[in-house]
């Protein structure tokens, strides 16, 4: 048998499969999907609603465990980890940035950005200091005190990429990035993240249904009916 | 997450909801509050009460007739005023018996009539009771032994009579028979309102004929020492059951009477404990709702702190602390308030106070048992939450 050739792949799924049972009814969500995703790898989930993207990029994050398949994040099977295990990986590996941005609305763009850290065990001062410098990265570093609703929809979404990098996860989760902002912003919030996937070895995976969104990733694999209908780089 | 930055986002989220936070927290701050005060209360009521009966004199010994028991009514006596002198034998000093014969009576002075308490007594109250006077002279053996008609009036008897003028050698009329005015009391204080001051003496034997009965109430003996209380009671209580074949008698101490009257105040102070801390569980019911409240407005929240690596255990507890900072934060206020209460009302009022420092302890104990309690079940429900579904809840 032969190895692999170079570094092991971030997030492995060998035949996941997810199935929910809704009122009696089994469905299908996910059917036995494979998909291996290499260290700095720019990558784009493209699909009608109902495809499955979603919930593989649920699956891929940690936040959702499937029903049949294999799940490896560095190599390691994570079926039998427990709760906690599962939290840390989230927090030390993984990045997330979501449609609705997700941020606390009471809490400021540095609070926000460092909250990551706060379940790391981070000092105050360390936490405030990386996340200062976090938010200078996206370019928001006259905003560090400014809570979101001062903030207009792109900035929030980039004080959201902010927060997914500052724990410097070796993967990025978009679900729909874009979706909330107009075309211009989402394609500022798009340059940002792909700088960011170019200048910090961060493997970003978009999930989108913006056939544009997706045509700037170097690698797009099409879902349909929870099955990967194609996967093309 | 380190505990100080737990409490530190729990306050800010309580800062967050201000009105909320304050309505959840008056329930607390009701139920504390309630059980400082009332036990407050009940404390004051006891401490006055022993006071009072320590006041009565040292090395004192009460004989009524029946068994002795408070609350309930007092047996018919059958002693008389030959009693005095009996016990006067037994115990070898006549000179240390004193006797009582009470009823409410009508005194007037003029247009001026008051409702007060008479008491047929001899001329060894002083030495028997500490009852300082104020002016003139207390009752003699040769008033008792004459049946003669004066009076020695409390302070608020003659204040209300005579008002600034002086009663000694003033005739009073107690329920239509006159009497003359040889001496006044010093002022003791009231008990709960009623006033102590409010009683008048006469000689015993002029009391029997104006009551019309020959019997007394009950006898006081004043013992030489501490140490000769015990075998004194004993050998009362046998001299007076031999002379009354068939009746019981009792000779009881203070130490006895207040024992007694502290068992029933003890009591009555943990019900009112137990009444106020029905208050507390109903605001620790508040607690609980409202934090199930809040972990549902909050679903979103806890989903993005679990993808952003919050264990269980981190949501778990930053909900805790949030209803336990609820409960401990009411409890202080409630505390405060209760104190505050019971020290207004012991100064300003009639109600007498004393701050009861286990109520204290108790209470804060309790709120914040109160939020572990109530807290415990929202904090699960967040910490369980999947998050998947918790990032979708719109």
């Amino acid at each position: 048998m032969t190895g692999p050739v170079g570094p092991a792949p971030v997030v492995e799924a060998v035949e996941v499969s997810r199935s929910y049972r809704l009122e009696d009814v089994q469905v299908t969500a996910l059917d036995r999907v494979s998909l291996q995703i290499e260290p700095g790898e720019y990558l784009a989930v493209l699909g009608p609603s109902g495809s499955g993207k979603s919930t593989l990029m649920h699956l891929l994050g940690l936040l959702d465990r499937p029903t049949a398949g294999l799940l490896r994040v560095d190599g390691r099977d994570v079926a039998g980890l427990p709760d906690r295990q599962l939290a840390h990986l989230r927090n030390t590996t993984i990045g997330f940035v979501f449609q609705s941005f997700h941020l606390l609305a009471r809490t400021t763009a540095v609070d926000n950005v460092a909250l990551p850290l706060v379940y790391r065990g981070v000092p105050a001062r360390e936490r405030r200091r990386q996340a200062t410098a976090a938010l200078q990265a996206v370019g928001l570093g006259h905003r560090l005190g400014h809570r979101p609703v001062q903030l207009s929809g792109g900035e929030q979404q980039r004080i959201a990429v902010a927060r997914a990098l500052v724990g410097a996860p070796r993967i990025l989760l978009a679900d729909e990035p874009t979706g909330n902002l107009d075309s211009r912003t989402g394609a500022e919030v798009m340059s940002l993240i792909e700088s960011l996937n170019a200048e910090r070895d961060v493997a970003v995976v978009v999930v989108t249904h913006d056939q544009d969104v997706a045509d700037r990733a170097r690698r797009r694999v099409r879902m349909r009916d929870g099955r990967v209908e194609s996967d093309t780089r | 997450m380190r505990l100080g930055e737990a409490f530190a986002s729990a306050l800010a989220a309580l800062r967050a909801n201000r009105l909320r936070s304050a309505l959840t927290m008056l329930g607390v701050v009701i139920g504390v509050g309630s059980v400082v005060l009332l036990v407050a209360i009940g404390s004051g009521a006891k401490q006055q009460v022993e006071r009072q009966v320590e006041g009565l004199g040292s090395n004192l010994i009460l004989v009524v007739p029946g068994r002795f028991s408070v609350g309930t009514a007092p047996s018919v006596s059958r002693l008389t005023l030959q009693d005095v002198d009996y016990l006067g034998r037994v115990v070898g000093n006549r000179d240390t018996v004193a006797t009582t014969v009470s009823s409410g009576e009508e005194i007037r002075v003029g247009a001026t009539a008051r409702y007060v308490t008479v008491n047929g007594t001899n001329e060894n109250v002083p030495r028997v009771f500490d009852r300082p006077l104020a002016r003139g002279r207390y009752l003699t053996r040769a008033d008792v032994d004459t049946r003669r008609r004066v009076a020695v009036l409390g302070s608020q008897v003659a204040h209300d009579l005579f008002g600034d003028r002086d009663p000694l050698g003033r005739q009073v009329s107690v329920a239509g028979v006159r009497f003359r005015v040889v001496g006044v009391f010093a002022e003791v204080g009231s008990t709960f309102g009623v006033s102590r001051d409010a009683e008048v003496h006469v000689p015993v034997s002029a009391a029997q004929r104006l009551f019309g009965v020959s019997r007394i109430d009950a006898l006081a003996v004043k013992a030489p020492t501490i140490a000769s209380i015990g075998p004194l009671q004993t050998r009362i209580v046998s001299a007076l059951e031999q002379k009354y074949r068939g009746e019981k008698f009792s000779a009881v101490t203070q130490t006895q009477i207040l024992g007694t009257i502290g068992t029933i105040l003890g009591l009555l102070t943990v019900v009112l404990a137990a009444i106020a801390g029905i208050s507390l569980l109903v605001g620790g019911v508040g607690v609980s709702n409202i934090m199930l409240v809040s972990v549902r407005e909050r679903t979103q929240e806890i989903g993005l702190r679990k993808a952003l690596g919050a264990r269980q255990g981190d949501i778990l507890l930053q909900f805790l602390i949030e209803a336990v900072l609820l409960t401990t934060i009411g409890g202080v206020i409630g505390m405060c308030l209760g104190v505050g209460t019971a020290l207004a009302a012991d100064r300003f009022t009639e109600l007498p106070t004393q701050i009861a420092w286990w109520s204290l302890a108790l209470a804060s104990g309790v709120s914040v048992s109160v939020g572990v309690f109530f807290g415990v079940f929202p904090a699960r429900r967040a910490g369980r939450l999947d998050p998947v579904a918790a990032l979708r809840s719109e």
